[in-house]
């Protein structure tokens, strides 16, 4: 018999020469992919290392999908501001007599929009200016960040909230829900217990992420002993947690005895999150808690016995149940600490500087919010932290271009949505780009992995 | 295999059908190519009849009215495509009453109704007794005679000898020699591995010792709540190997998962070395030093997204030196798993990659390693080398045949006899849900594959139908 295998002597030495062949087959497949791709036939030339980074960037890896997509988003945003201009509009009725009307003002429109976008989230000029010749305070100049960072604080928390269970092979879409609750038993230890400083505020947050937690367990023991799927159960759960907001905001003790319309009394100056820049500035300690957290569920996720189970379950349950991990218990755990990161976006909207009394709507989005912000970061920590950071940045910078350039506040809205569609139909985004079509479309299947 | 089937696209090369060039988009492109595929894993639908299988993606509707379909002519063309190749199946009978090996004759039946020149077979007989395989490769030969073309692909050599009229075969994707059928099993072996191997299991007499694993009477359920196992009686010593055979689906899977404290035990008892442990839980059970090979890898054995090194310690995370208390201790399990890999010859790129870029003789590597790197009492190995090469076969075998030696007791559970027979000391054969016999292993196969049949020697024990009567009623037609 001969050997089948040419460029290797001895069938002996056949083993490593096939691990080799393996492990160069394993690991060139990026290069291999990327190189070859153009013209298969000639034989492979080295390629340099920017051409290489090139290849690998263009390859529509999840990172490039991500920034592409804000790209789409903004650009169909702008599309969406000149149709609903009827100024702008107009100038479209005569585009071929004199189409520098219509492109001009277009351009007018599209470009202020987003400039008041930027300079409401992130930076002002004119502040700037105005502090280097005195005629504003430096607050002016950190007012937009301070303001991105406040509504950024909830959402890193449901974000996070959304990813961990994301991981574990869990949808819950009862982050929302579980806000709901962690707001209302934070509210009532914000003005029921008399406390002192300090102790107030740790309390406080304590009850809220207490409020989470068990909103948490409800769906996951559900989930856990009756095989009750956490999507239906949570849903319903936030509708729970909604009424229930509602109804107690206008019960004795709780309503403000001075209003007649549905809102709390206000939770006690001691139980409030510090502001960190002085009085002017809504920016307050639940960013650093915020941060604390991202922190706290990395570790979790990556470096702990009890992030493996979660990953182990959410990837592969029957292996994990084979390998003795109890999958009912980690599927409550997961729940547990969902609602608790869930609850503490909550506390975040009454302790913080955003609202210091229940009103039926306290809880805004935050949420649901929380979904987009845990898919457009891809459920990793560091990543939902960045996408909330997007999102409150869109929310503060959306204020200042609906006060400014009079585009509705619900543009924000539509272009967090677009986003996140986009993001989450890679193949349309590398279709639209001409991506090359290797690997990258992971996101997919951990869409589906919930269900 | 599926590229052929138009599942994936090439990415180079082309298709030649009858000469000509191919390029298939879609299943339905090769169907209309006169290509049929039967995969490893049935395409059927559970619930479905026979008819309304092979219906399935060609529906005819009555008159050409949309959303009436013409059941009865579904049902006219499987008997008339039974009734030509001589392969009966009832057109009314619901999959999932049948056993696997007419589920497959389905299987072909859907092929030949497409009016396919060429059959691809993908591991048909994985999950057939000995006879249902002799079936099998008659109906390839009246097939053959009809003038059809047969893709046969398996793993097992005995088969490729006994029908293949020119062997492939194909190494790390790559054809790597043909052969006659005439060729020697250790040949194409060696073509397989790519350098000689010893395909009988060498191992010296057992020396058994005290009693490990004592079933008595267990009583398990499936997961539809039918009675799997049906009293049971087993003892394991240490040193020395039990095979357990039978055709798939006799109560194997659920026998060794009640053991494991993956299935609850209804009556009956488990000892462990004396300990009662039914009723505790899976993670006790390992704890107490009994290491499982579960016989679906890429479903209970590996977290595929999961490194090699994270898979190594699968269920040993929590343990020193790799976790302490909440925390885990990553350097520590990336060590461990390089020595693994040396010594169990996991053929990686590194310790960090996914799981599931290996291949299945690498994958299924990695859970021996993790479950013999841990001083056992009891080995259970399910299906320990299904889909898997030849070269890591006999690796494996010879690490189960050491730890017997180390003085384990060891559990060998395949529907493959000739792994059972090479492995084992004892066999116990299992037939819906009992132990028919306990045969030593040099009982004649013949023995062997009427007990897995249902059929012991010495009293007509299947007296109730099923797989054996019927196996017999159509290897009768086929003569």
């Amino acid at each position: 018999m001969t050997n089948p295998n040419p460029q290797s002597g001895s069938p002996d030495k056949e083993p490593a020469s096939e691990a080799q062949a393996a492990q160069n087959a394993l690991g060139n497949t990026e290069r291999a992919s990327t190189t070859t791709a153009p013209k298969p036939s000639e034989p492979e030339p080295k390629p340099s290392l920017g051409r290489l980074f090139l290849d690998n960037l263009w390859a529509a890896n999840t990172f490039t999908v991500t920034l592409l997509s804000l790209v789409l988003a903004v650009v169909v945003g702008a599309v969406l501001m000149i149709i609903s201009d009827p100024d702008v509009l107009h100038t479209y009725s005569y585009i071929t007599a004199r189409p520098s009307d219509a492109f001009s003002a277009s351009w007018t429109l599209v470009s202020e929009a987003y400039a008041n976008l930027f300079k409401g989230s992130v930076f002002d000029p004119e502040a700037f200016a105005g502090w280097l010749n005195g005629s504003n305070g430096w607050q002016a100049v950190l007012a937009p960040i301070s303001e991105t960072l406040t509504y950024a604080a909830p959402l890193v928390f449901t974000g996070l909230a959304v990813a961990l269970a994301f991981r574990g092979g869990l949808f819950n879409i009862g982050a929302q829900g579980q806000a709901t609750i962690g707001v209302i038993l934070a509210a009532l230890a914000g003005f029921l217990l008399p406390l002192p400083p300090g102790l107030h505020l740790l309390v406080a947050v304590l009850a809220g992420a207490l409020g989470g937690a068990l909103w948490g367990f409800i769906p996951g023991i559900l989930k856990a002993r009756a095989g009750a799927h956490e999507v239906i159960n949570t849903i319903m759960l936030n509708y729970v947690a909604t009424y229930f907001l509602t109804w107690l905001i206008v019960q004795n003790g709780v309503q403000d005895p001075k209003r007649t319309d549905a809102i709390s009394k206000a939770v006690d100056t001691s139980a409030q999150l510090p502001r960190l820049l002085g009085d002017n500035l809504r920016v307050h300690a639940g960013i650093l808690l915020a941060v604390l957290a991202t922190w706290a569920v990395a570790w979790l996720l990556n470096r702990s016995t009890l992030g493996f189970e979660l990953r182990a379950v959410g990837a592969n349950p029957d292996a994990a149940r084979t390998a003795g991990i109890s999958v009912t218990r980690t599927y409550i755990l997961i729940m547990v600490f969902s609602g608790i990161l869930a609850g503490l976006g909550g506390s975040n909207m009454v302790l913080g500087s955003t609202a210091s009394a229940l009103t039926p709507l306290v809880v805004a989005q935050i949420g649901f919010d929380g979904i987009l912000v845990a898919l457009l970061g891809r459920v990793k920590p560091w990543g939902v932290l960045l996408a909330a950071l997007l999102f409150g940045a869109l929310q503060a910078g959306g204020n200042r271009m609906q006060s400014y350039s009079g585009i509705s506040l619900e543009l924000v809205t539509v272009l967090q949505a677009l986003i996140v569609i986009f993001i989450a139909a890679p193949a349309l985004v590398k279709a639209i780009f001409q991506l090359r079509a290797a690997r990258a479309a992971r996101l997919q299947t951990s869409l589906a992995k919930g269900w | 295999m599926n590229v052929l089937y138009g599942l994936y696209q090439p990415d180079e090369g082309e298709i030649l059908v009858d000469g000509k060039p191919l390029k298939l988009k879609g299943p339905s492109d090769a169907i209309g190519a006169g290509i049929g595929m039967v995969h490893q894993h049935f395409m059927l639908v559970p619930v479905f009849t026979v008819a309304e299988n092979i219906m399935l993606g060609a529906e005819q509707t009555r008159g050409g009215i949309a959303g009436f379909l013409d059941r009865r002519r579904a049902r006219r063309e499987v008997a008339e495509v039974s009734e030509r190749y001589n392969l009966r199946v009832d057109p009314d009978a619901v999959i999932e009453d049948l056993p696997v090996g007419i589920q497959q004759r389905v299987e072909i039946v859907k092929a030949l109704t497409r009016d396919v020149d060429l059959l691809i077979l993908d591991e048909p007989t994985a999950v057939l007794t000995p006879q249902e395989t002799e079936e099998l490769l008659t109906v390839m030969r009246s097939l053959k005679a009809a003038g059809k073309s047969i893709v046969f692909i398996t793993h097992k050599l005995g088969e490729v000898k006994a029908i293949a009229d020119r062997i492939t075969v194909i190494r790390r994707g790559k054809t790597v020699g043909t052969a006659s059928p005439e060729a020697s099993r250790d040949e194409l072996a060696a073509l397989m591995v790519g350098r000689n191997v010893r395909l009988t299991v060498d191992k010296s007499p057992a020396t058994p010792g005290d009693p490990v694993l004592e079933v008595a009477g267990l009583v398990v359920d499936d997961d539809r709540q039918i009675r799997a196992v049906d009293g049971v009686d087993l003892t394991v010593r240490a040193g020395e190997v039990l095979g357990v055979a039978g055709v798939q689906g006799n109560g194997q899977t659920e026998l060794i998962e009640a053991i494991m404290g993956l299935r609850p035990v209804l009556a009956g008892t488990v000892s462990l070395a004396g300990d009662r442990i039914d009723g505790w839980k899976t993670k006790k059970v390992l704890r107490a030093g009994v290491g499982y090979v579960p016989e679906d890898r890429s479903v209970d054995g590996l977290v595929k997204e999961f490194s090699v090194a994270e898979n190594l310690v699968l269920d040993i995370y929590d343990r020193p030196p790799f976790g302490a208390g909440l925390a885990l201790k990553p350097d520590a399990i990336t060590s461990s798993a390089k020595e693994r890999i040396e010594q169990f010859d996991v053929r990686t790129s590194s310790a960090d990659a996914p799981v599931g870029t290996l291949s299945g003789g690498n994958q299924q590597k990695v859970i021996v390693a993790r479950e013999l790197s841990r001083p056992l009492k009891l080995f259970i190995a399910a299906q320990p080398t299904r889909g898997v090469d030849v070269g890591s076969i006999e690796f494996i075998h010879s690490r189960i045949v050491h730890e017997r030696d180390v003085g384990t007791a060891v559990v060998v559970v395949s529907s493959e006899l000739d792994e059972v027979i090479g492995l084992a000391d004892r066999i116990a054969v299992m037939y819906r849900g009992r132990i028919i016999g306990v045969v030593g292993p040099d009982t004649p196969r013949e023995e062997i594959g009427l007990l897995m049949a249902g059929i012991s020697p010495d009293a007509a024990a299947a007296t109730d139908g099923g797989p054996a009567t019927d196996a017999g009623s159509a290897s009768e037609d086929e003569a």
